[in-house]
């Protein structure tokens, strides 16, 4: 058996499926790219929906929530946050935070202005529009 | 240990255990502000505790993954290391690197350091894992050229195993797949599909070829098995990592606005990836029976042994339970997530850098192996860092079938903090496991103050006065 079945044929194993699998993956990614655009409506993010995305990432929302699942688990969903808080709570909560209440989790103060609070808005309504396959399965997140 | 360019590896070694042990304190804030969201805020709240964490934990695999490339390359080899002073300077620049970050996480406000360090010039903030600031990015670059060249240099000159060529191959790799960490278009879906290419292509992929070369180092050393049959395991091992994993990225494209085919293309491959870590397993154990020699680190073998059944679990039995697009339609974003990647990253990561520390410490600080009473201490962190870390995983999945069955698959949902209530108890378990895996860790790190080497003529002595 160890005759029949060589290093170099296991070597061989190796390099070839993986470059054929990676040429699959590039192909389906391809083919993702083109259709991102129309499952997330690329074409509506607005300057202000950018401005509440550069907002959103540099104050690490995701340290403690998820979009679409991705995050941490320390905090709600956000990716239909929109759909199930709408905009004016959302900005009354921010604007409100830190709730202070004695070994609550606790959301900082990041002292943005209204016209930031737009713009977070903003973006959030945009992420509650992505064709996410049906996730999550309730408002709930 | 043959020659003396491989004693730089010792300082990484050394980091990275220090470095471990800032995860594991980050670790265990994190695990209380769970059950008191109040302890320590303002002055560090969690997302902060977090970032520290992760990015420790990364920082100390690569640590201990370097310092095993400059052990193992001079080694197999047959030569000494391309440029030891230069591996030298990597490492105080690298670990120079990783304070700042660490500190500048801990005393700058995010937003603040995005806008000093040029983020708004090229964004890559705000992503999990790569929350560094954009110097620092670049500076982590730096770093794997400089790891590249001096392992490529050593390769090219010296002889030239499979073990080599999969270890030095999957450095480049590594560093490759780092470059997306650069790619952060406005478009949250794409820069969610791109961010995938660091992550999955990083514990999915190329550190699993890592892993497999380390543990195929490991047992042709201490077992003394034919390095043939050994090398040829380690690329079939490889090749179902890469032939299951590469289109497996799927599963992380199910719910992120990827289109569906990755529902089916996603579930498929991603179920393929459990069996590179069970030929990890018939592996290791066929090898461990065919040994022609008795090696008297003992501990450094139950290190090599426990890593690909912990990985298994871990990465193998955990992530096959979420990975199926109906499966994970309801389990996705909950802690059942984090369950599978604390067992999976200790038990596939965090052991097999553990496993070369084992393996190559003693022998950097000019032993064989350690004397019997330093390894049983060893041997003790072993299990209680395990048992705990199993522990943990076993808390998180509670917590997770509680947010699964309470707020996404129930006929009345309820909210997030509501079921985060429901899962205290829980919570209560993982913090009490992070306690004891501390534990562990400090019994392990206290077998390496013992003096003295393994001496066959007590042992021998002590065995037949039995």
């Amino acid at each position: 058996m160890q005759q029949v079945f060589t290093k170099a044929m296991a070597r061989n194993i190796f390099i070839g499926g993986a470059g054929f699998f990676l040429i699959i993956y590039l192909l389906l990614t391809y083919d993702t790219f083109q259709q991102i655009p129309v499952r997330d409506h690329a074409s509506n993010m607005t300057p202000s929906v950018l401005r509440g995305k550069y907002l959103f990432d540099t104050n690490d929302c995701i340290g403690c929530h998820t979009v679409n699942g991705e995050g941490a688990y320390f905090a709600p969903e956000l990716g239909n946050v929109y759909k199930r808080r709408g905009p004016d709570f959302i900005k009354a909560w921010i604007r409100s935070q830190p709730t202070g209440v004695p070994g609550r989790r606790q959301m900082p103060n990041f002292n943005f202005n209204d016209e930031q609070l737009n713009d977070i808005s903003a973006y959030l309504q945009w992420l509650s529009n992505i064709d996410t396959n049906n996730w999550p399965p309730n408002i709930e997140g | 240990m043959n020659y003396q360019s491989q004693r730089v590896a010792k300082p990484y070694f050394i980091a990275a255990l220090g470095l471990f042990v800032g995860q594991i304190v980050f670790g265990l804030i994190a695990g209380l502000q769970y059950l008191y969201g109040t302890f320590l805020f303002p002055a560090i709240p969690f997302d902060v505790v977090h970032m520290s964490h992760t990015n420790l934990l990364i920082v100390w695999l690569l640590m201990a993954f370097m310092g095993a490339a400059y052990f193992i390359v001079p080694e197999e080899a047959q030569t000494e290391l391309y440029s030891p002073k230069l591996a030298l300077i990597t490492f105080w620049v690298f670990l120079s690197a990783g304070a700042v970050t660490i500190l500048s996480y801990l005393l700058v406000p995010y937003a603040k350091l995005a806008a000093m360090t040029g983020n708004a010039v090229l964004p890559t903030m705000g992503r999990g894992y790569l929350e560094q600031p954009l110097p620092i990015k670049v500076g982590i670059v730096l770093v794997a050229l400089s790891l590249l060249f001096n392992v490529t240099m050593t390769l090219i000159k010296g002889r030239k195993t499979s073990i080599n060529f999969i270890l030095v191959g999957s450095l480049w790799g590594l560093a490759l797949l780092f470059l997306p960490a650069f790619y952060f278009p406005h478009d949250t879906v794409k820069a969610s599909y791109g961010w995938w290419w660091v992550v999955h292509g990083w514990v999915e992929g190329d550190w699993e070829l890592i892993l497999g070369a380390l543990l195929g180092f490991i047992l042709i050393k201490m077992t003394g098995v034919d390095r043939e049959i050994i090398e040829k395991w380690i690329y079939i091992i490889v090749a179902m990592t890469l032939i299951s994993g590469l289109v497996g990225i799927g599963h992380h494209y199910y719910f992120t606005g990827a289109p569906a085919y990755w529902l089916w293309i996603g579930s498929i491959f991603s179920a393929l990836e459990p069996i590179p870590f069970m030929l990890l397993i018939a592996f290791s154990f066929k090898t461990l029976l065919q040994r022609r020699r008795e090696h008297p680190n003992k501990a450094a073998m139950l290190w090599a042994m426990g890593t690909p059944i912990m990985a298994f679990l871990g990465a193998g039995l955990w992530g096959f339970i979420i990975t199926l697009a109906p499966v994970q339609y309801y389990i996705h974003g909950t802690n059942f997530t984090a369950a599978h990647g604390h067992l999976a990253f200790y038990g596939a990561y965090a052991m097999i850098a553990l496993s070369i520390i084992s393996y190559a410490m003693p022998l950097l600080r000019g032993r064989t192996a350690n004397s019997m009473l330093a390894q049983r201490w060893e041997m003790t962190g072993f299990w209680v860092m395990a048992l705990s870390m199993i522990a943990m995983t076993l808390a998180l999945t509670g917590a997770g079938i509680v947010t699964t069955f309470l707020q996404r698959a129930a006929e009345v949902p309820q909210g997030f903090m509501q079921v985060q209530d429901k899962s205290r108890i829980f919570f209560w378990i993982r913090e009490f496991a992070g306690v004891s895996f501390f534990i562990g860790l400090l019994i392990y790190l206290r077998s390496f103050f013992f003096t003295g080497e393994y001496e066959y003529s007590t042992e021998v002595k002590q065995a037949l006065s039995k």
